[in-house]
Formats: structure tokens, C-alpha cells, sequence
């Protein structure tokens, strides 16, 4: 096969691309497989060490935090619930309020429709104190869910799902009518089904967003049980560093890499899917 | 009284826009009975108030005895099968079938059944796995009607189920359609707005023209006796020609041409009507015209000239020699033209 000047050129921009995103967590893997003392006295590494399960045993099971209870394995189980929560429930949210506002015309539908979008000017780092004082006098302060409800509505998703409701055409409706189903029975049979890629792409996103949260289960959380990944990322193995030993990087850099496992396998289990719908263009 | 009876129907849009006005039909059992009229007319508002699709602003439609201006669509017994079809896409041919039967509680056993029967009357039963992207345009009409022939409803409503399709595939699934109606004898009301569609398909025809319905009859009739000028010129293809004329005394006067109408009537304003393949061709004719344009059909031709400024056509044996720019000669019969009164629109 013959490459023509502009393809290899194009070929070249984008392996260039793809060094740019693999590169910098090929150094943090290989890093994470060596010892302190190296990378200590010779920097970040491109090869693989030999501490590589030492350096992840130790970050899975050591107990740490203030409290020296707290495990990584266990913010990771509370980070996981917490985007799992969020994205479930935002998606399921969303998908139903765009439901009610695309298909029941009651008059305020539209304003309504508005005022959620409005919402998207007011992010939760905006609201945090407001949230805060609800959640913390309905006494749901470090329970998981404090950690997950002020975040579960969702303005994006609902805008996204009800943009696709709008293109399914009426006579479907009309026809599942004639067919004897009612409102719930279209969701559940027809919309739900027929927005499955959006609902996977929705979720996606969701739970990427709900996993990489910093500032409210910061605030929420006095206690380390309900600890999340992201926070921890901060606190732990921190502990040692203005004494005599050594910076635990090698640690910290398994901690990283064990970070972006759950994202990265939503994205690639739910990708299938996702592409899958794609292909099949069936409207 | 009749199966499905409407009582003066008449739909009116929240935006003020009439659709219907004041319509009173009766359609008997196992009729097949066609909607035709232009785009806009408010044939398929019609059809959709029927199927429960539609809110009834001002009348009364009673099916089989009952008054059924408020009951649910899925509980009035009617099927539909829509323009676009609305295949459910997610869902396999079987599938698709089935959606109305299990909604409606009935066992598994009997939906197989019934779904297999149907699927086999009309050749589709090597496709109840496939889903409707994988059909070309003939198969999912197919599973569109079998989707409403499996639910047996008391009537089965066509909105233009026929006009995504090629002209080949048209004509066979309208002939299609025909036989299974007579073969099932369910009663049908079918929207289009091909008048050949009508003509074919229909046992009566109602013609509809901005939300009134101009005539209701059977094809020959509406053909031979249209009761008004726009039915005249709906109906029949090529179109019939209308001259306008002064009618003195029983006599037409086109331009310089006189028509003996063989009556003594006098209008001012009239249309005269006569179907292209009434005008009769003969070289003893009685009146003279120049061919403009000469379109050749294959059996026949179209030849189009004019009456003083009056375009009209003529549809003949494509045997006779007759090529653009010739002149020929031809005679209209009084007994084979349709008289209308320009001010009323109507036969007179």
C-alpha cells in the first residue's frame, strides 16, 4: 500500500497525539514499579522495577489517614458507590423529566424546561453552603446518601435526552397508543430501548463526573469511612513526608494509576455498546 | 344505523384553523370506503379523530352502537397502518406484531399463533426474526398491515400507506390491499390523495376539499356525475378540461365556439366540462384547433391546444397520425359534457 505525502502526514500528527496522552501514565505506571530510594536519586522512570507489588499491596491495604483506619481499597469502594449513585440516578432522572416535558404538554413546559437549563449557571461549587446546611440538618452528613443526592439532578442530561425524544416521530407514539400502551409502558418499551447508546453515553459521562468529585465530599465528610479516591489522593501517604524518610512515590503513583481504573473500565465496557448503536442507524 | 356513523364532525386547531367542518358520514360493515382530497384538505384529521388520535371538537362518532368520542384509542378496536408504517425499530418483526396482542393480555401460545397465521397470509414469515432496518420498503409495508391485521379490530384505517413507495410496488400492494380486505371483509377506510389510489381501491369514495366533503359515492358515479367543479377536476387523470363559457339559451359559447347543449338553461357564468377522451376526433368534426403539444403515452397520446385562451387536452389513439403544429378537427357531445355554475361551484 502506496501512502500519499498528506496521510503520512496526518499519520504523524496523530501518533504524536496518542504519545501525548500515553506517555506521561506510561512514566507514572512505570514509576509506580519502583522503589522510593530510585526514584529518589534517579527521577521518573520510562522502564518497568521490581517493587511493583509491594508498592500496590502496600497502597490496597495499608491503613492510613489520621485515624490510621482507613484503607485505599476502601475510598475506592466509596468512590465507586458515589459515581455509581450519581450516574444512575442523574440518568434515570433526567431521561424521566425530559420525558414529562417532551411528551405531556402541560403549559409550563417550556419556562420549566428553561429553568433547568438555567441551572447549569449554578454549579454545585456555587451552591456549596446552601447544600451543605440542607444536607447536614436532614442529618446526612457523611452517609452516602449526602454524598450522593445534591448531585443526582442534571440539567446536561436532561437537555441531551430531550433533544432525542424530539426526534422520535410522532407516529410511533401514536401507533404504541393504538397498540394499548399507556404513558408508562412507551418509556419503559420504546423510549428507553430506542435511547439506549444515549443512555450509555449519558452514563458515561456521569459517572466520569461523579467519580472525579473533590469539593463535596470534602466539605460532606468528617468522617475517613466515607472517604473518596479523590480526596485521598491528597491525604494519603502524606503522612511521612516532613520527617527523616523518604517521599513515597512509588506508592503514590500506584495510588494514581489504581485511580483511573474504574472510569477508564466504564468507558471501555460501555464503549461496546456505545459504538454498537452507532453503527446500527435504526430510526 | 350504519357501523361507523360521524355526526357532524367538525375539528377546530387551538390555533383557529378548521380542519373539518361539519361532516356526517355513515360507512356500513366490510365496506371499503376511501378519503381523497388534496393535501391540507383534512381527510387524515378525519381518519385520525376516528382512531382516537385526534380530539373531537364539535359531533358525535359512534362505532358499532357505541359512542366513541371519549374511549380511549386503544380501546375503540381499530388498527392503523400509518404513512411512514412506525415499525417499532428496536423490536424484531415478531415482535412488532405481537406489542398490541401481549398488551392486551392475551397468552403466549395464542399470540404465536395468531402472529404466524398473519405472517404467513402475507409472505412474510421467512422475516419475524429481522428487525425493521433490515426490510426493504414492500416488506415493512407488509409488517405494518400485519401488525394490524393480527389485533382482528372492527376497522382497519390506511393513512397514504402507499405513498413512500415506487410506482411498481405501489400498484402491487394496492391490488394487494384490495384482496385482503375482501378476503378478511374487515371494514376500511383508506386516506389518499392519488385519485387513481381511490378509483382502484374504494367500494364508495368521499371526496374532501377544505375540511367538506364535496361527494360521496361509488367510483362510477363520482366519475360520471361529479356534483361539483372541484370534484370534476379532482377525479380523472388527465384532468377534465373546464372551459369557461356563457350559456345562452341552452347554447355554450367558448370564444367562437357554440355548443349545442340540447336545454334551454342560461348562465352567465358557467364552467363546461368534458373528460379528454370524451372529445371526439373525426375529420367531418364540426370544430377546428391547432395541436401545440403532442405527448405520446405509448397506447394513447395527450394532445394539448387551446379554444380561444383556453388550454385544453384531448386523449386519443396513438394510431391516428397527428404530430405538433397540425390542425384537427372534433366534435363535444352535449350528452357527455358536465355543466357546473361558476358562482356555487355546483352541477347544475
Amino acid at each position: 500500500m502506496k501512502f500519499k505525502p498528506l496521510e503520512i502526514l496526518t499519520h504523524i500528527i496523530l501518533i504524536l497525539g496518542v504519545l501525548l496522552m500515553v506517555l506521561p501514565i506510561w512514566f507514572s505506571f512505570a514509576t509506580s514499579t519502583h522503589d522510593n530510594v530510585s526514584i529518589m536519586t534517579e527521577g521518573m522512570k520510562f522502564f518497568l522495577g521490581e517493587s511493583f507489588s509491594q508498592n500496590y499491596n502496600e497502597v490496597l491495604n495499608e491503613k492510613g489517614g489520621w485515624s490510621e483506619e482507613v484503607t485505599a481499597t476502601r475510598m475506592f469502594i466509596n468512590s465507586f458507590i458515589m459515581a455509581l449513585g450519581i450516574a444512575t440516578l442523574k440518568v434515570v432522572i433526567s431521561a424521566m423529566s425530559a420525558y414529562a416535558l417532551v411528551y405531556f404538554r402541560f403549559k409550563l413546559a417550556v419556562p420549566i424546561f428553561w429553568l433547568i437549563f438555567i441551572t447549569l449557571l449554578v454549579p454545585l461549587e456555587v451552591r456549596i453552603f446552601p447544600s451543605y446546611k440542607i444536607v447536614s440538618d436532614l442529618g446526612l452528613t457523611n452517609t452516602y446518601t449526602g454524598l450522593i443526592l445534591p448531585l443526582v439532578a442534571s440539567a446536561t442530561a436532561t437537555f441531551f435526552f430531550r433533544q432525542f425524544y424530539k426526534t422520535i416521530p410522532d407516529e410511533l407514539l401514536e401507533s404504541a397508543k393504538l397498540d394499548g400502551a399507556n404513558s408508562w409502558r412507551f418509556f419503559i418499551d420504546f423510549l428507553l430501548p430506542l435511547s439506549k447508546t444515549m443512555l450509555a453515553a449519558m452514563f458515561i459521562f456521569m459517572f466520569v463526573y461523579g467519580y472525579s468529585q473533590y469539593l463535596w465530599p470534602l466539605i460532606m465528610t468528617t468522617d475517613e469511612k466515607y472517604w473518596t479516591v479523590v480526596m485521598g489522593m491528597k491525604i494519603i501517604f502524606t503522612e511521612n513526608y516532613e520527617g527523616v524518610a523518604l517521599p513515597r512515590t512509588g506508592e503514590r503513583f500506584a495510588y494514581i494509576i489504581l485511580s483511573m481504573l474504574p472510569p477508564v473500565l466504564v468507558v471501555v465496557i460501555l464503549q461496546r455498546w456505545f459504538i454498537k448503536g452507532l453503527i446500527q442507524t435504526e430510526k | 344505523m350504519s357501523f361507523l356513523e360521524l355526526q357532524n364532525i367538525t375539528k377546530i386547531y387551538p390555533n383557529g384553523t378548521k380542519a373539518v367542518n361539519e361532516t356526517s358520514l355513515n360507512i356500513e360493515n366490510g365496506e371499503f370506503v376511501v378519503f381523497v382530497g388534496p393535501s391540507g384538505c383534512g381527510k387524515s384529521t378525519l381518519l385520525r379523530m376516528i382512531a382516537g388520535l385526534e380530539d373531537i371538537t364539535n359531533g358525535e362518532i359512534s362505532l358499532d352502537g357505541n359512542v366513541i368520542n371519549n374511549i380511549d384509542p386503544s380501546e375503540r378496536d381499530v388498527a392503523m397502518v400509518f404513512q411512514n408504517y412506525a415499525l417499532y425499530p428496536h423490536m424484531s418483526v415478531f415482535n412488532n406484531m405481537a406489542y398490541g396482542l401481549k398488551n392486551r393480555g392475551i397468552s403466549k401460545e395464542e399470540i404465536n399463533n395468531k402472529v404466524n397465521d398473519v405472517a404467513k397470509l402475507l409472505e412474510i414469515d421467512q422475516l419475524l426474526t429481522r428487525k425493521p432496518s433490515m426490510l426493504s420498503g414492500g416488506q415493512r409495508q407488509r409488517v405494518a398491515m400485519g401488525r394490524a391485521i393480527v389485533r382482528n379490530p372492527k376497522i382497519f384505517l390506511f393513512d397514504e400507506p402507499l405513498s413512500n413507495l415506487d410506482a411498481k410496488l405501489r400498484n402491487q400492494m394496492r391490488l394487494e390491499i384490495k384482496r385482503l380486505q375482501r378476503q378478511m371483509g374487515v371494514t376500511s377506510i383508506f386516506v389518499t390523495h392519488d385519485q387513481t389510489e381511490a378509483m382502484t381501491l374504494g367500494d364508495r369514495i368521499v371526496v374532501i376539499n377544505n375540511g367538506v366533503v364535496e361527494q360521496v359515492g361509488t367510483p362510477k358515479e363520482i366519475y360520471s356525475k361529479p356534483n361539483t367543479k372541484f370534484v370534476a377536476e379532482f377525479i380523472g387523470s388527465p384532468q377534465m378540461n373546464l372551459f369557461n363559457c356563457k350559456i345562452e339559451n341552452g347554447i355554450a359559447h367558448i370564444a367562437d365556439i357554440k355548443i349545442n347543449l340540447n336545454n334551454s338553461k342560461n348562465i352567465e357564468d358557467a364552467s363546461l366540462g368534458i373528460r379528454p377522451d370524451d372529445i371526439l376526433i373525426s375529420d367531418n368534426g364540426q370544430h377546428t384547433c391547432v395541436a401545440n403539444l403532442v405527448e405520446y403515452l405509448g397506447s394513447d397520446m395527450i394532445i394539448y391546444s387551446k379554444i380561444g385562451d383556453q388550454e385544453f387536452s384531448c386523449k386519443l389513439s396513438s394510431k391516428i397520425d397527428l404530430n405538433a403544429g397540425d390542425t384537427f378537427k372534433f366534435d363535444i357531445s352535449s350528452t357527455l359534457v358536465h355543466l357546473f355554475d361558476n358562482t356555487t361551484g355546483l352541477r347544475v
